[in-house]
Protein backbone atom coordinates (compact mmCIF):
# COMPACT_ATOMS: atom_id res chain seq x y z
CA UNK A 1 0.00 0.00 0.00
CA UNK A 2 1.25 3.47 -0.82
CA UNK A 3 1.96 5.79 2.09
CA UNK A 4 0.14 9.02 1.28
CA UNK A 5 0.47 10.96 4.51
CA UNK A 6 3.33 11.15 6.97
CA UNK A 7 5.31 13.50 9.15
CA UNK A 8 7.19 16.10 7.06
CA UNK A 9 10.97 15.75 7.00
CA UNK A 10 11.19 19.29 8.37
CA UNK A 11 9.25 18.36 11.50
CA UNK A 12 10.99 16.46 14.29
CA UNK A 13 9.38 13.34 15.68
CA UNK A 14 8.66 14.80 19.12
CA UNK A 15 5.49 15.71 20.99
CA UNK A 16 4.77 19.46 21.23
CA UNK A 17 3.95 21.27 24.46
CA UNK A 18 0.93 23.06 23.00
CA UNK A 19 -2.51 22.95 24.63
CA UNK A 20 -5.30 20.84 23.10
CA UNK A 21 -6.84 22.72 20.17
CA UNK A 22 -3.99 25.23 19.86
CA UNK A 23 -3.19 26.44 16.33
CA UNK A 24 0.60 26.48 16.68
CA UNK A 25 1.11 22.77 15.99
CA UNK A 26 -0.92 23.09 12.81
CA UNK A 27 0.94 26.22 11.67
CA UNK A 28 4.29 24.52 12.36
CA UNK A 29 3.23 21.53 10.31
CA UNK A 30 1.95 23.56 7.37
CA UNK A 31 5.23 25.47 7.23
CA UNK A 32 7.21 22.22 7.47
CA UNK A 33 5.16 20.66 4.65
CA UNK A 34 5.74 23.66 2.40
CA UNK A 35 9.47 23.75 3.20
CA UNK A 36 9.65 20.08 2.16
CA UNK A 37 7.60 20.62 -0.98
CA UNK A 38 9.80 23.53 -2.05
CA UNK A 39 12.91 21.47 -1.28
CA UNK A 40 14.46 24.23 0.81
CA UNK A 41 14.97 22.53 4.20
CA UNK A 42 18.74 22.80 3.93
CA UNK A 43 18.55 26.49 3.02
CA UNK A 44 16.06 27.61 5.64
CA UNK A 45 17.01 29.69 8.66
CA UNK A 46 13.98 30.35 10.85
CA UNK A 47 13.69 32.89 13.64
CA UNK A 48 11.56 31.73 16.55
CA UNK A 49 9.66 34.20 18.72
CA UNK A 50 9.21 34.78 22.40
CA UNK A 51 5.78 33.53 23.33
CA UNK A 52 4.08 30.14 23.18
CA UNK A 53 6.16 29.16 20.11
CA UNK A 54 9.45 30.06 21.80
CA UNK A 55 10.79 26.53 21.35
CA UNK A 56 9.64 26.15 17.73
CA UNK A 57 13.28 25.16 17.06
CA UNK A 58 12.65 21.97 19.07
CA UNK A 59 9.94 21.01 16.56
CA UNK A 60 11.36 22.13 13.22
CA UNK A 61 14.32 20.26 11.84
CA UNK A 62 16.23 23.07 10.16
CA UNK A 63 18.51 25.90 11.33
CA UNK A 64 16.82 28.28 13.76
CA UNK A 65 17.67 31.32 15.79
CA UNK A 66 16.05 32.70 18.87
CA UNK A 67 15.17 36.39 19.00
CA UNK A 68 14.38 38.62 21.95
CA UNK A 69 10.70 39.53 22.32
CA UNK A 70 9.71 41.62 19.31
CA UNK A 71 13.15 41.56 17.67
CA UNK A 72 12.66 38.67 15.25
CA UNK A 73 12.64 40.87 12.17
CA UNK A 74 15.81 42.70 13.25
CA UNK A 75 17.53 39.34 13.81
CA UNK A 76 16.16 38.04 10.50
CA UNK A 77 17.42 41.18 8.73
CA UNK A 78 20.92 40.51 10.06
CA UNK A 79 20.82 36.87 8.95
CA UNK A 80 19.34 37.48 5.50
CA UNK A 81 21.63 40.38 4.65
CA UNK A 82 24.78 38.34 5.32
CA UNK A 83 23.35 35.14 3.82
CA UNK A 84 21.05 36.19 0.96
CA UNK A 85 21.24 32.68 -0.50
CA UNK A 86 19.35 31.27 2.50
CA UNK A 87 15.57 31.33 2.99
CA UNK A 88 14.87 33.27 6.16
CA UNK A 89 11.50 33.50 7.87
CA UNK A 90 10.20 34.69 11.22
CA UNK A 91 7.36 33.12 13.16
CA UNK A 92 5.76 35.62 15.51
CA UNK A 93 2.71 36.07 17.66
CA UNK A 94 0.55 39.17 17.96
CA UNK A 95 2.25 40.57 21.05
CA UNK A 96 5.68 39.94 19.58
CA UNK A 97 4.97 41.36 16.12
CA UNK A 98 2.38 44.06 16.80
CA UNK A 99 3.19 45.36 20.31
CA UNK A 100 6.76 45.11 21.58
CA UNK A 101 8.15 44.58 18.08
CA UNK A 102 6.01 47.04 16.10
CA UNK A 103 9.04 49.18 15.30
CA UNK A 104 11.11 46.26 14.00
CA UNK A 105 8.11 44.99 12.01
CA UNK A 106 7.30 48.28 10.30
CA UNK A 107 10.88 49.11 9.42
CA UNK A 108 11.83 45.67 8.10
CA UNK A 109 8.71 45.87 5.91
CA UNK A 110 9.49 49.42 4.87
CA UNK A 111 13.04 48.46 3.89
CA UNK A 112 11.46 45.78 1.74
CA UNK A 113 13.64 43.13 3.32
CA UNK A 114 13.42 39.94 1.25
CA UNK A 115 11.98 38.01 4.19
CA UNK A 116 8.91 35.96 4.98
CA UNK A 117 6.83 36.51 8.11
CA UNK A 118 4.38 34.05 9.61
CA UNK A 119 2.20 36.02 11.97
CA UNK A 120 0.08 34.01 14.40
CA UNK A 121 -2.84 36.12 15.58
CA UNK A 122 -4.75 34.52 18.45
CA UNK A 123 -5.82 37.78 20.08
CA UNK A 124 -4.13 37.04 23.43
CA UNK A 125 -0.72 36.61 25.04
CA UNK A 126 -0.72 32.86 25.59
CA UNK A 127 2.64 32.13 27.20
CA UNK A 128 2.20 34.65 30.00
CA UNK A 129 -1.36 33.80 30.94
CA UNK A 130 -3.89 35.19 28.49
CA UNK A 131 -3.36 38.94 28.78
CA UNK A 132 -4.76 41.48 26.33
CA UNK A 133 -2.91 41.56 23.00
CA UNK A 134 -2.89 44.42 20.49
CA UNK A 135 -5.27 42.26 18.44
CA UNK A 136 -7.69 41.45 21.28
CA UNK A 137 -11.25 42.16 20.12
CA UNK A 138 -13.48 44.77 21.73
CA UNK A 139 -15.38 43.28 24.68
CA UNK A 140 -13.10 40.22 24.65
CA UNK A 141 -12.28 39.15 28.20
CA UNK A 142 -8.63 38.52 28.98
CA UNK A 143 -6.70 38.31 32.22
CA UNK A 144 -5.88 42.03 31.97
CA UNK A 145 -9.27 43.09 30.60
CA UNK A 146 -11.54 41.16 32.99
CA UNK A 147 -14.56 43.24 31.98
CA UNK A 148 -13.72 42.95 28.28
CA UNK A 149 -11.57 45.23 26.12
CA UNK A 150 -12.94 48.74 26.28
CA UNK A 151 -11.91 51.05 23.42
CA UNK A 152 -12.02 54.05 25.73
CA UNK A 153 -9.21 52.70 27.87
CA UNK A 154 -7.49 50.00 25.81
CA UNK A 155 -7.94 51.25 22.27
CA UNK A 156 -8.93 49.11 19.32
CA UNK A 157 -7.76 45.80 17.81
CA UNK A 158 -4.65 46.68 15.82
CA UNK A 159 -4.85 45.72 12.16
CA UNK A 160 -1.15 45.65 11.52
CA UNK A 161 -1.44 43.70 8.27
CA UNK A 162 -3.60 46.48 6.77
CA UNK A 163 -1.13 49.07 8.10
CA UNK A 164 1.85 47.26 6.57
CA UNK A 165 0.04 46.93 3.25
CA UNK A 166 0.40 50.71 2.84
CA UNK A 167 4.18 50.43 2.60
CA UNK A 168 5.74 50.32 -0.87
CA UNK A 169 8.40 47.85 0.36
CA UNK A 170 5.78 45.18 1.00
CA UNK A 171 5.16 42.62 -1.74
CA UNK A 172 2.45 40.38 -0.36
CA UNK A 173 0.17 40.16 2.68
CA UNK A 174 -2.63 37.68 3.14
CA UNK A 175 -4.79 36.89 6.14
CA UNK A 176 -5.85 33.26 6.51
CA UNK A 177 -7.46 31.25 9.31
CA UNK A 178 -6.69 27.89 10.89
CA UNK A 179 -10.38 27.30 11.51
CA UNK A 180 -11.45 24.54 9.13
CA UNK A 181 -10.31 22.40 6.20
CA UNK A 182 -10.91 24.88 3.35
CA UNK A 183 -9.29 27.69 5.38
CA UNK A 184 -6.29 25.49 6.21
CA UNK A 185 -5.82 24.55 2.55
CA UNK A 186 -5.85 28.28 1.74
CA UNK A 187 -3.37 28.93 4.59
CA UNK A 188 -0.95 26.44 3.09
CA UNK A 189 -1.23 28.11 -0.32
CA UNK A 190 -0.45 31.47 1.26
CA UNK A 191 2.56 30.04 3.12
CA UNK A 192 3.89 28.65 -0.14
CA UNK A 193 3.38 31.92 -1.98
CA UNK A 194 5.14 33.88 0.75
CA UNK A 195 8.19 31.59 0.64
CA UNK A 196 8.22 31.48 -3.17
CA UNK A 197 8.24 35.29 -3.20
CA UNK A 198 11.43 35.25 -1.17
CA UNK A 199 13.01 32.58 -3.38
CA UNK A 200 12.27 34.83 -6.36
CA UNK A 201 13.70 37.87 -4.56
CA UNK A 202 10.34 39.65 -4.66
CA UNK A 203 10.57 41.20 -1.20
CA UNK A 204 8.69 41.33 2.08
CA UNK A 205 5.81 38.85 2.44
CA UNK A 206 3.59 38.24 5.44
CA UNK A 207 0.92 35.64 6.16
CA UNK A 208 -1.33 36.42 9.11
CA UNK A 209 -3.00 33.32 10.52
CA UNK A 210 -6.02 33.64 12.78
CA UNK A 211 -5.28 30.85 15.19
CA UNK A 212 -7.27 29.25 18.02
CA UNK A 213 -6.33 29.58 21.68
CA UNK A 214 -9.04 27.58 23.47
CA UNK A 215 -7.24 27.85 26.82
CA UNK A 216 -7.36 31.64 27.03
CA UNK A 217 -10.53 32.13 25.07
CA UNK A 218 -12.33 29.92 27.61
CA UNK A 219 -13.83 27.86 24.81
CA UNK A 220 -13.59 24.26 23.69
CA UNK A 221 -11.40 23.53 20.66
CA UNK A 222 -14.50 23.15 18.49
CA UNK A 223 -16.07 26.37 19.83
CA UNK A 224 -12.78 28.16 19.20
CA UNK A 225 -12.88 27.29 15.50
CA UNK A 226 -16.45 28.60 15.36
CA UNK A 227 -15.37 31.79 17.17
CA UNK A 228 -12.69 32.44 14.56
CA UNK A 229 -15.22 32.03 11.75
CA UNK A 230 -18.11 33.92 13.32
CA UNK A 231 -16.43 36.60 15.42
CA UNK A 232 -12.71 37.04 14.87
CA UNK A 233 -12.84 36.96 11.06
CA UNK A 234 -15.43 39.76 11.19
CA UNK A 235 -12.85 42.05 12.78
CA UNK A 236 -9.96 40.58 10.80
CA UNK A 237 -11.39 39.75 7.35
CA UNK A 238 -9.69 36.93 5.46
CA UNK A 239 -8.14 37.36 2.07
CA UNK A 240 -5.27 38.95 0.20
CA UNK A 241 -4.60 42.37 1.69
CA UNK A 242 -1.83 43.23 -0.73
CA UNK B 1 42.08 60.22 11.10
CA UNK B 2 39.73 60.51 14.09
CA UNK B 3 39.47 57.84 16.79
CA UNK B 4 35.96 57.02 15.63
CA UNK B 5 37.13 56.50 12.04
CA UNK B 6 40.08 54.41 13.22
CA UNK B 7 37.66 52.01 14.95
CA UNK B 8 35.60 51.72 11.76
CA UNK B 9 38.67 51.21 9.56
CA UNK B 10 40.05 48.58 11.94
CA UNK B 11 36.74 46.73 11.86
CA UNK B 12 36.74 46.62 8.06
CA UNK B 13 40.40 45.56 8.00
CA UNK B 14 39.54 42.79 10.47
CA UNK B 15 36.91 41.41 8.12
CA UNK B 16 33.83 42.96 9.73
CA UNK B 17 31.19 42.66 7.02
CA UNK B 18 28.08 43.73 8.88
CA UNK B 19 27.47 47.01 10.63
CA UNK B 20 24.18 48.37 11.95
CA UNK B 21 24.01 51.67 13.81
CA UNK B 22 21.82 54.56 14.80
CA UNK B 23 22.83 58.24 14.80
CA UNK B 24 24.05 59.59 18.13
CA UNK B 25 26.73 62.14 19.00
CA UNK B 26 29.72 61.87 19.53
CA UNK B 27 30.13 58.66 17.51
CA UNK B 28 28.65 59.63 14.14
CA UNK B 29 32.00 59.62 12.29
CA UNK B 30 32.17 55.87 12.89
CA UNK B 31 28.79 55.26 11.26
CA UNK B 32 29.63 57.64 8.42
CA UNK B 33 32.92 55.83 7.73
CA UNK B 34 31.09 52.51 7.65
CA UNK B 35 28.44 53.85 5.26
CA UNK B 36 31.21 55.14 2.97
CA UNK B 37 33.46 52.11 2.97
CA UNK B 38 31.43 48.99 3.77
CA UNK B 39 30.25 48.74 0.17
CA UNK B 40 33.84 48.53 -1.12
CA UNK B 41 34.18 45.37 0.95
CA UNK B 42 30.89 43.92 -0.33
CA UNK B 43 29.63 44.09 3.24
CA UNK B 44 26.36 45.26 4.72
CA UNK B 45 25.70 48.68 6.22
CA UNK B 46 22.30 49.36 7.75
CA UNK B 47 21.14 52.54 9.42
CA UNK B 48 18.75 50.89 11.82
CA UNK B 49 15.43 52.31 12.99
CA UNK B 50 16.58 52.12 16.61
CA UNK B 51 19.51 51.15 18.83
CA UNK B 52 17.58 48.07 19.92
CA UNK B 53 17.07 47.01 16.30
CA UNK B 54 20.75 47.65 15.50
CA UNK B 55 22.06 45.33 18.22
CA UNK B 56 19.52 42.67 17.29
CA UNK B 57 20.56 42.89 13.65
CA UNK B 58 24.11 42.32 14.87
CA UNK B 59 22.79 39.31 16.81
CA UNK B 60 21.36 37.91 13.56
CA UNK B 61 24.46 38.62 11.45
CA UNK B 62 26.72 37.10 14.12
CA UNK B 63 24.42 34.06 14.39
CA UNK B 64 24.83 33.63 10.63
CA UNK B 65 28.61 33.59 11.06
CA UNK B 66 29.62 37.11 9.99
CA UNK B 67 31.97 39.40 11.86
CA UNK B 68 29.45 42.00 12.97
CA UNK B 69 29.56 45.27 14.81
CA UNK B 70 27.51 48.15 16.15
CA UNK B 71 28.48 51.37 17.84
CA UNK B 72 26.83 54.08 19.83
CA UNK B 73 27.30 56.45 22.73
CA UNK B 74 26.14 56.07 26.31
CA UNK B 75 22.32 56.53 26.12
CA UNK B 76 22.28 54.36 23.00
CA UNK B 77 24.40 51.69 24.66
CA UNK B 78 21.86 51.56 27.50
CA UNK B 79 19.23 50.66 24.90
CA UNK B 80 21.45 47.95 23.46
CA UNK B 81 21.79 46.11 26.76
CA UNK B 82 18.91 43.77 25.92
CA UNK B 83 20.70 42.54 22.82
CA UNK B 84 24.08 42.33 24.56
CA UNK B 85 22.61 40.07 27.23
CA UNK B 86 21.14 37.80 24.52
CA UNK B 87 24.48 37.80 22.69
CA UNK B 88 26.15 36.68 25.92
CA UNK B 89 23.54 33.97 26.50
CA UNK B 90 23.70 32.69 22.93
CA UNK B 91 27.53 32.94 23.01
CA UNK B 92 27.82 34.97 19.83
CA UNK B 93 30.92 36.94 18.85
CA UNK B 94 30.20 40.64 18.28
CA UNK B 95 31.96 43.96 18.72
CA UNK B 96 30.30 47.01 20.24
CA UNK B 97 31.94 50.43 20.43
CA UNK B 98 30.79 52.85 23.13
CA UNK B 99 32.03 56.39 22.55
CA UNK B 100 31.08 57.52 26.05
CA UNK B 101 29.39 60.85 26.79
CA UNK B 102 28.03 62.44 29.96
CA UNK B 103 25.14 60.93 31.87
CA UNK B 104 22.87 60.00 33.54
CA UNK B 105 19.87 60.36 31.28
CA UNK B 106 20.41 62.32 28.11
CA UNK B 107 23.34 63.94 29.92
CA UNK B 108 25.41 65.89 27.43
CA UNK B 109 27.78 65.23 24.55
CA UNK B 110 30.99 65.93 26.45
CA UNK B 111 33.44 63.06 26.97
CA UNK B 112 32.96 60.92 30.09
CA UNK B 113 33.98 57.58 31.57
CA UNK B 114 30.83 57.01 33.57
CA UNK B 115 29.77 53.81 31.76
CA UNK B 116 32.56 51.75 33.32
CA UNK B 117 30.20 49.84 35.61
CA UNK B 118 27.76 49.18 32.75
CA UNK B 119 30.55 47.85 30.52
CA UNK B 120 32.50 45.77 33.05
CA UNK B 121 29.65 44.30 35.08
CA UNK B 122 26.66 42.65 33.42
CA UNK B 123 25.22 45.74 31.71
CA UNK B 124 22.01 43.88 30.95
CA UNK B 125 20.27 41.11 32.86
CA UNK B 126 21.97 37.87 33.85
CA UNK B 127 25.40 36.68 35.00
CA UNK B 128 27.70 37.57 32.16
CA UNK B 129 30.69 39.67 31.17
CA UNK B 130 31.84 41.28 27.96
CA UNK B 131 35.50 41.75 27.12
CA UNK B 132 36.18 45.47 27.51
CA UNK B 133 39.13 47.20 25.84
CA UNK B 134 39.94 50.87 26.43
CA UNK B 135 42.08 52.66 23.83
CA UNK B 136 44.02 55.80 24.74
CA UNK B 137 44.93 57.03 21.25
CA UNK B 138 43.77 56.90 17.66
CA UNK B 139 46.43 54.26 16.98
CA UNK B 140 45.16 52.14 19.83
CA UNK B 141 41.53 52.65 18.74
CA UNK B 142 42.61 50.88 15.55
CA UNK B 143 44.77 48.20 17.18
CA UNK B 144 42.34 47.25 19.94
CA UNK B 145 39.39 47.02 17.55
CA UNK B 146 41.23 44.36 15.54
CA UNK B 147 42.02 42.57 18.78
CA UNK B 148 38.39 42.87 19.88
CA UNK B 149 37.22 40.94 16.80
CA UNK B 150 39.86 38.29 17.37
CA UNK B 151 38.95 37.83 21.05
CA UNK B 152 35.20 37.93 20.33
CA UNK B 153 35.61 35.04 17.88
CA UNK B 154 37.96 33.13 20.15
CA UNK B 155 35.70 33.29 23.21
CA UNK B 156 32.33 33.56 21.42
CA UNK B 157 31.66 36.69 23.41
CA UNK B 158 30.78 40.33 22.95
CA UNK B 159 33.78 42.63 23.03
CA UNK B 160 33.29 46.29 23.89
CA UNK B 161 35.57 49.10 22.76
CA UNK B 162 35.18 51.65 25.56
CA UNK B 163 36.26 54.98 24.13
CA UNK B 164 34.95 58.48 24.82
CA UNK B 165 33.88 61.61 22.97
CA UNK B 166 37.33 63.16 23.19
CA UNK B 167 39.22 60.17 21.81
CA UNK B 168 36.54 59.60 19.22
CA UNK B 169 36.71 63.13 17.84
CA UNK B 170 40.47 63.61 18.17
CA UNK B 171 42.66 63.41 15.07
CA UNK B 172 46.07 61.70 15.16
CA UNK B 173 48.25 59.95 12.61
CA UNK B 174 47.54 56.24 12.21
CA UNK B 175 50.05 53.59 11.23
CA UNK B 176 48.39 50.49 9.85
CA UNK B 177 50.75 47.71 10.85
CA UNK B 178 51.15 44.62 8.68
CA UNK B 179 50.29 42.23 11.55
CA UNK B 180 46.73 43.50 11.27
CA UNK B 181 46.31 40.78 8.63
CA UNK B 182 46.55 38.11 11.34
CA UNK B 183 43.40 39.58 12.83
CA UNK B 184 41.37 38.24 9.92
CA UNK B 185 38.73 35.62 10.77
CA UNK B 186 40.40 32.28 11.52
CA UNK B 187 38.10 30.52 13.95
CA UNK B 188 35.79 27.92 12.40
CA UNK B 189 32.17 28.71 13.25
CA UNK B 190 30.52 25.30 12.98
CA UNK B 191 27.74 26.50 15.29
CA UNK B 192 26.63 29.24 12.86
CA UNK B 193 23.31 29.28 11.02
CA UNK B 194 24.09 28.63 7.39
CA UNK B 195 21.38 26.13 6.43
CA UNK B 196 21.60 22.50 7.56
CA UNK B 197 22.98 20.98 4.33
CA UNK B 198 25.07 17.93 5.25
CA UNK B 199 24.81 18.38 9.01
CA UNK B 200 22.21 18.33 11.80
CA UNK B 201 20.27 21.58 12.25
CA UNK B 202 21.94 24.30 14.34
CA UNK B 203 20.06 26.35 16.89
CA UNK B 204 21.26 29.67 18.29
CA UNK B 205 19.51 30.40 21.58
CA UNK B 206 19.83 31.54 25.16
CA UNK B 207 16.64 29.91 26.45
CA UNK B 208 16.97 26.87 28.73
CA UNK B 209 13.70 26.05 30.43
CA UNK B 210 14.47 22.52 31.62
CA UNK B 211 15.58 22.28 35.21
CA UNK B 212 19.36 22.40 35.49
CA UNK B 213 20.04 23.34 31.85
CA UNK B 214 20.45 27.06 32.43
CA UNK B 215 22.69 26.46 35.42
CA UNK B 216 24.84 24.25 33.19
CA UNK B 217 25.12 27.06 30.62
CA UNK B 218 25.97 29.56 33.35
CA UNK B 219 28.68 27.30 34.76
CA UNK B 220 30.14 26.98 31.26
CA UNK B 221 30.08 30.77 30.92
CA UNK B 222 31.80 31.17 34.29
CA UNK B 223 34.50 28.73 33.18
CA UNK B 224 35.03 30.80 30.05
CA UNK B 225 35.18 34.03 32.06
CA UNK B 226 37.80 32.52 34.39
CA UNK B 227 39.92 31.60 31.39
CA UNK B 228 39.56 35.14 30.00
CA UNK B 229 40.57 36.57 33.37
CA UNK B 230 43.66 34.38 33.35
CA UNK B 231 44.75 35.05 29.77
CA UNK B 232 43.50 38.43 28.65
CA UNK B 233 44.60 41.00 31.21
CA UNK B 234 46.31 43.92 29.48
CA UNK B 235 47.90 47.05 30.83
CA UNK B 236 50.72 49.50 30.31
CA UNK B 237 53.24 50.58 32.94
CA UNK B 238 55.14 53.88 33.00
CA UNK B 239 57.97 54.47 35.51
CA UNK B 240 56.58 52.13 38.17
CA UNK B 241 59.86 50.65 39.50
CA UNK B 242 60.67 53.32 42.03
CA UNK B 243 57.24 54.95 42.17
CA UNK B 244 55.88 56.07 45.52
CA UNK B 245 52.61 57.20 44.04
CA UNK B 246 51.07 55.29 41.14
CA UNK B 247 48.42 57.00 39.05
CA UNK B 248 45.80 54.58 37.72
CA UNK B 249 43.88 55.87 34.72
CA UNK B 250 42.59 54.58 31.37
CA UNK B 251 41.68 56.08 28.01
CA UNK B 252 41.64 59.86 27.72
CA UNK B 253 42.31 60.21 31.44
CA UNK B 254 45.55 58.20 31.09
CA UNK B 255 46.84 60.67 28.48
CA UNK B 256 46.37 63.56 30.88
CA UNK B 257 47.84 61.53 33.75
CA UNK B 258 50.90 60.78 31.58
CA UNK B 259 51.48 64.51 31.17
CA UNK B 260 51.27 64.95 34.94
CA UNK B 261 53.79 62.14 35.51
CA UNK B 262 56.23 63.87 33.16
CA UNK B 263 55.93 67.21 35.00
CA UNK B 264 56.19 65.57 38.44
CA UNK B 265 59.22 63.46 37.45
CA UNK B 266 60.95 66.62 36.18
CA UNK B 267 60.52 67.95 39.71
CA UNK B 268 62.04 64.80 41.16
CA UNK B 269 58.80 63.22 42.36
CA UNK B 270 58.72 59.44 42.09
CA UNK B 271 55.41 59.07 40.32
CA UNK B 272 54.38 56.43 37.80
CA UNK B 273 51.36 55.49 35.73
CA UNK B 274 49.50 52.22 35.51
CA UNK B 275 47.13 52.23 32.55
CA UNK B 276 44.57 49.41 32.34
CA UNK B 277 43.97 48.50 28.67
CA UNK B 278 41.57 45.67 29.36
CA UNK B 279 38.93 46.90 31.80
CA UNK B 280 37.29 43.49 31.87
CA UNK B 281 39.20 41.46 32.68
CA UNK B 282 40.59 44.07 35.04
CA UNK B 283 44.41 43.80 35.08
CA UNK B 284 44.70 42.53 38.66
CA UNK B 285 48.12 41.06 37.88
CA UNK B 286 49.49 44.60 37.53
CA UNK B 287 48.95 45.05 41.27
CA UNK B 288 50.78 41.85 42.31
CA UNK B 289 53.53 43.80 44.10
CA UNK B 290 51.66 46.78 45.48
CA UNK B 291 53.35 50.17 45.67
CA UNK B 292 52.74 52.41 48.65
CA UNK B 293 50.04 54.62 47.25
CA UNK B 294 47.66 54.67 44.31
CA UNK B 295 45.70 57.57 42.90
CA UNK B 296 42.81 56.52 40.69
CA UNK B 297 41.77 59.22 38.22
CA UNK B 298 38.57 58.95 36.20
CA UNK B 299 36.08 61.02 34.26
CA UNK B 300 33.50 59.60 36.64
CA UNK B 301 32.88 59.69 40.36
CA UNK B 302 34.74 56.51 41.10
CA UNK B 303 33.86 53.40 39.10
CA UNK B 304 37.20 51.80 38.19
CA UNK B 305 38.16 52.91 41.70
CA UNK B 306 36.15 49.95 43.03
CA UNK B 307 38.17 47.46 40.98
CA UNK B 308 41.42 48.97 42.27
CA UNK B 309 40.15 48.77 45.85
CA UNK B 310 38.93 45.19 45.35
CA UNK B 311 42.28 44.22 43.84
CA UNK B 312 44.41 45.81 46.55
CA UNK B 313 42.11 44.78 49.40
CA UNK B 314 43.68 47.31 51.76
CA UNK B 315 47.30 46.39 50.88
CA UNK B 316 48.03 49.97 49.76
CA UNK B 317 46.50 53.40 50.15
CA UNK B 318 44.01 54.31 47.42
CA UNK B 319 43.05 57.91 46.70
CA UNK B 320 40.65 59.19 44.08
CA UNK B 321 40.29 62.16 41.78
CA UNK B 322 37.36 62.34 39.42
CA UNK B 323 34.98 64.62 37.59
CA UNK B 324 32.11 63.81 35.28
CA UNK B 325 29.36 65.51 33.36
CA UNK B 326 31.63 67.51 31.08
CA UNK B 327 34.49 68.14 33.47
CA UNK B 328 37.81 66.44 32.77
CA UNK B 329 40.39 66.42 35.59
CA UNK B 330 43.24 68.64 34.37
CA UNK B 331 46.97 68.03 34.54
CA UNK B 332 47.16 70.79 37.19
CA UNK B 333 44.45 69.20 39.32
CA UNK B 334 46.31 65.89 39.16
CA UNK B 335 49.63 67.50 40.09
CA UNK B 336 48.05 69.31 43.07
CA UNK B 337 46.43 66.09 44.26
CA UNK B 338 49.66 64.08 43.85
CA UNK B 339 51.67 66.69 45.74
CA UNK B 340 49.20 66.43 48.62
CA UNK B 341 49.47 62.63 48.69
CA UNK B 342 53.24 62.69 48.20
CA UNK B 343 53.79 65.04 51.10
CA UNK B 344 51.10 63.52 53.28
Amino acid sequence: MDKIYSRPRSLRNVPTHYCPGCGHGLAHRLIAEVVDELGIRERVIAVAPVGCAVVAYDYWDFDCSEAAHGRALAVATGIKRVRPQNIVFTYQGDGDLAAIGTNETIHAANRGENLTVFFINNAVYGMTGGQMAPTTLLNQKTSTTPAGRNAKFQGYPLKISEMLALLPGVKYIERVALSGTPEIIQAKKAIKKALLNQMQGAGFSLVEMLSPCPTYWGLSPQESLEWIKNTMAKEFPLGVIK
Amino acid sequence: MTGNEAIAKAALDAGCRFYAGYPITPQNELTAYMSNHMQDKAGVFIQAEAEVAAINMVFGAAAAGARAMTSSSSPGISLKQEGISYIAGAELPAVIANIMRGGPGLGNIAPAQSDYFQATRSGGHGDYHCLVLAPASVQESYDLTGLAFELADKYRSAAIILSDGLLGQMMEPLLVKPQAASRKPQVKKDWALTGCAGRPANVVKSFYLKEGDLEKLNLELQKKYKEIQQKEQRWEELLLDDAKVVLVAYGTMARIARGAVKVLRAKGKKVGLLRPISLWPFPRKAFAQPKKKYLVIEMSYGQMLEDVQLTLCGKAGVEFLGRSGGGVPSEEEIITKVNKIYNG
